[in-house]
């Protein structure tokens, strides 16, 4: 059996029906990489191999019984932020570093009970503040294209795990461009949905009104697989929407022709601060796209500039009050010989989490405090509509938008570690997506020197099914996103 | 927006967090920047704009009044640093 970790998630479900494989083949095969490769990488916190092995088997009788689900025994890993059950979910934090989660979150119940087989869980940047991998307390992840380099943020696990077939697809969350960045990155395609598509049970909250989970994959074919086992409505998510799941794999054998498709160009995507070569390998996707049919659209989305700065009121805000859970008493870290309650609270806080975390908590709490509320979160929330509406604008006249993913490739490990804002920065391009809560998505779409750029695709709401199929019609034209670093191939 | 090490304490204090007296001066540098930053927000007039809360003006869903979650103290409690008797402990509060 050679190979296996080349294969799409369609030739994996082929193979397995057939008989060709065996889903605790498979495993083994995964697993038999993460071994040989993450040493190097540390793309995995956890690797579940019992669990794995014993969940394959399973697979493999529903196989032979006839009673496969749609991701039958096919290997997956899922980001650390999502709670398993009996497995130590840890968010990549000190604060959670011995917490074993007493129950699974939708998205992994949702994607078992298709049958996928959990490989293990993938190191983030902690809480997933952060555009690098480097904040997370089980150390940085390295970038399988270049080990010298970052992954992106925070899904960098899960990104560098696809991007190296140390899993065949991996779950990410974006709160901020969390799976889009990282996938531009590594070289991989992640989609975010429609806030609210994909439930946030057991997802250990960040900002709650922009977090949203989704698949990291090597091609928009298989990002549709994984996304229609991971969408559903579920009453235990307050903001979950309760709307049919499309049929995504099915829908993009209809994608065949572009003719007409109206494309939107922002300038404001294409500007001062973008690489040359990563907007070179833009325009030439976009190009692939104009020659299958498409029209180029010239638009505006003219506050774009205040996006990143809205984010750094809401996202902290929001964060300051969710992290308050964290509190020493009831799970995670809780300091040595509290000398009373606030000093239980102070250093079990102070001591369990990371640097960044720590001032993103204090930035959201000075902006909620007395007296600055209006004029920071309010305000916020005012950019956040003429943000969005100047999406709602663009949509009456183009059926999806394109630009870069990233403004530029992965960064050098260390480069922007300490400056904040350099590295707030890296998500200019994908954090209007959250704030609007749009669907977005990144394919891969050629290289700037040895590095992988990435193309985004932004689209109106539960789009997801029309942004798959125009990067599928890509993907069928190209194949950037077949490419794997050599040292992994 | 500067902020100084005495306001970096205060914030510190009111999230319930010990930072170390040697993160108070870079963390004062580093969260006046960001502020400064985010201060790019006043450039724009946002009279009159309504704030938005849920991009797609969502509001909460209700469900009957009814009992829904089983009793799942033992193996919450598993998961606490120090817990007797089915109570969470924490140092002593009233004398």
């Amino acid at each position: 059996m050679s190979a296996v970790h080349r294969k799409s998630i369609a030739e994996l479900r082929a193979g397995l029906r057939a008989g060709e494989f065996s889903s605790a083949e498979l495993a083994r095969a995964f697993l038999d990489r993460i071994a040989r490769f993450d040493p190097e990488l540390n793309a995995y916190i956890t690797v579940t191999e019992e669990q794995a092995l014993g969940a394959a088997r399973a697979a493999d009788q529903r196989i032979a019984a006839g009673t496969a689900g749609a991701l039958e025994g096919v290997p997956l890993a899922h980001k650390d932020i999502f709670c398993t059950l009996g497995v130590k979910t840890s968010c990549a934090s000190r604060m959670l570093a011995n917490f074993i989660a007493p129950y699974d979150a939708t998205v992994v119940q949702n994607l078992a009970r298709a049958g996928a087989v959990m490989l293990g869980k993938t190191n983030m940047d902690e809480f997933a503040m952060g555009s690098s991998n480097e904040t997370s307390w089980y150390g940085p992840v390295r970038n399988p294209w270049k080990l010298s380099a970052v992954p992106g943020g925070s899904s960098g696990g899960s990104a560098a795990a696809v991007a190296a077939r140390l899993a065949p697809a991996a779950t990410g969350t974006d709160t901020g461009g969390s799976i889009r960045q990282p996938a531009a990155l590594c070289g991989v395609s992640g989609i975010k949905p429609t806030y609210g598509a994909v439930s946030r049970y057991g997802m250990i909250a960040f900002a709650s009104s922009l977090d949203q989970a989704g698949p990291i994959a090597a091609s928009a074919e298989d990002l549709a697989w994984l996304l229609a086992a991971m969408q559903g409505f579920d009453a235990r998510d307050s903001t979950s929407l309760d709307r049919p799941v499309p049929d995504y794999p099915a829908l993009l054998q209809s994608a065949g022709d572009l003719k007409g498709l109206r494309i939107g160009l922002p300038r404001e995507y294409f500007g001062a601060g973008l690489d040359g070569a990563v907007g070179a390998a833009v325009h030439e996707a976009i190009k692939v796209w104009e020659r299958l049919g498409a029209k180029l659209v010239d638009i505006s989305l003219p506050n774009s500039d205040l996006a990143v700065p809205a984010y750094y009121v809401v996202a902290p805000a929001e964060c300051s009050s969710n992290l308050a859970r964290f509190d020493g008493v009831r799970f995670g870290y809780r300091c040595e010989q509290p000398r009373d309650l606030m000093d239980l609270y102070k250093r079990s806080r102070g001591e369990g989490f990371g640097a960044e975390v720590k001032r993103r908590i204090m930035i959201g709490t000075y902006v909620l405090s007395s007296g600055y509320y209006d004029a920071y979160y309010i305000k916020a929330q005012k950019l956040r509509r003429l943000i969005s509406d100047d999406f709602a604008r663009a949509f009456k006249e183009v059926d999806v938008i394109a630009g870069p993913t990233a403004p530029e490739t992965a960064f050098s490990l260390g480069a922007k570690a300490q400056d904040p804002l350099t590295m707030y920065l890296s998500d200019i391009y994908t954090i209007a997506a959250n704030l609007a809560g749009l669907p977005a998505m990144s394919i891969p779409c050629g290289f700037a020197g040895d590095l992988p750029v990435g193309v985004q695709l932004i689209g109106n709401y539960f789009d997801e099914a029309r942004l798959l199929g125009v990067a599928h019609r890509y993907q069928q034209e190209t194949d950037w996103h077949r490419r794997l670093p050599e040292a992994f191939a | 927006m500067s902020l100084s090490e005495v306001d970096v304490e205060r914030i510190a204090h009111l999230a319930r967090m010990q930072i170390a007296d040697s993160d108070a001066a870079p963390y004062a540098k580093s969260l006046s920047g960001i502020l400064d930053f985010v201060a790019r927000m006043n450039a724009i007039d946002t009279e009159g704009v309504e704030p938005m809360a849920h991009p797609l003006h969502a509001v909460q869903r209700l469900r009957e009044d009814a009992i829904t979650e089983n009793d799942q103290r033992d193996l919450f409690q598993a998961h606490a640093p120090l817990v007797q008797d089915g109570l969470y402990l924490v140092p002593r509060v009233i004398e």
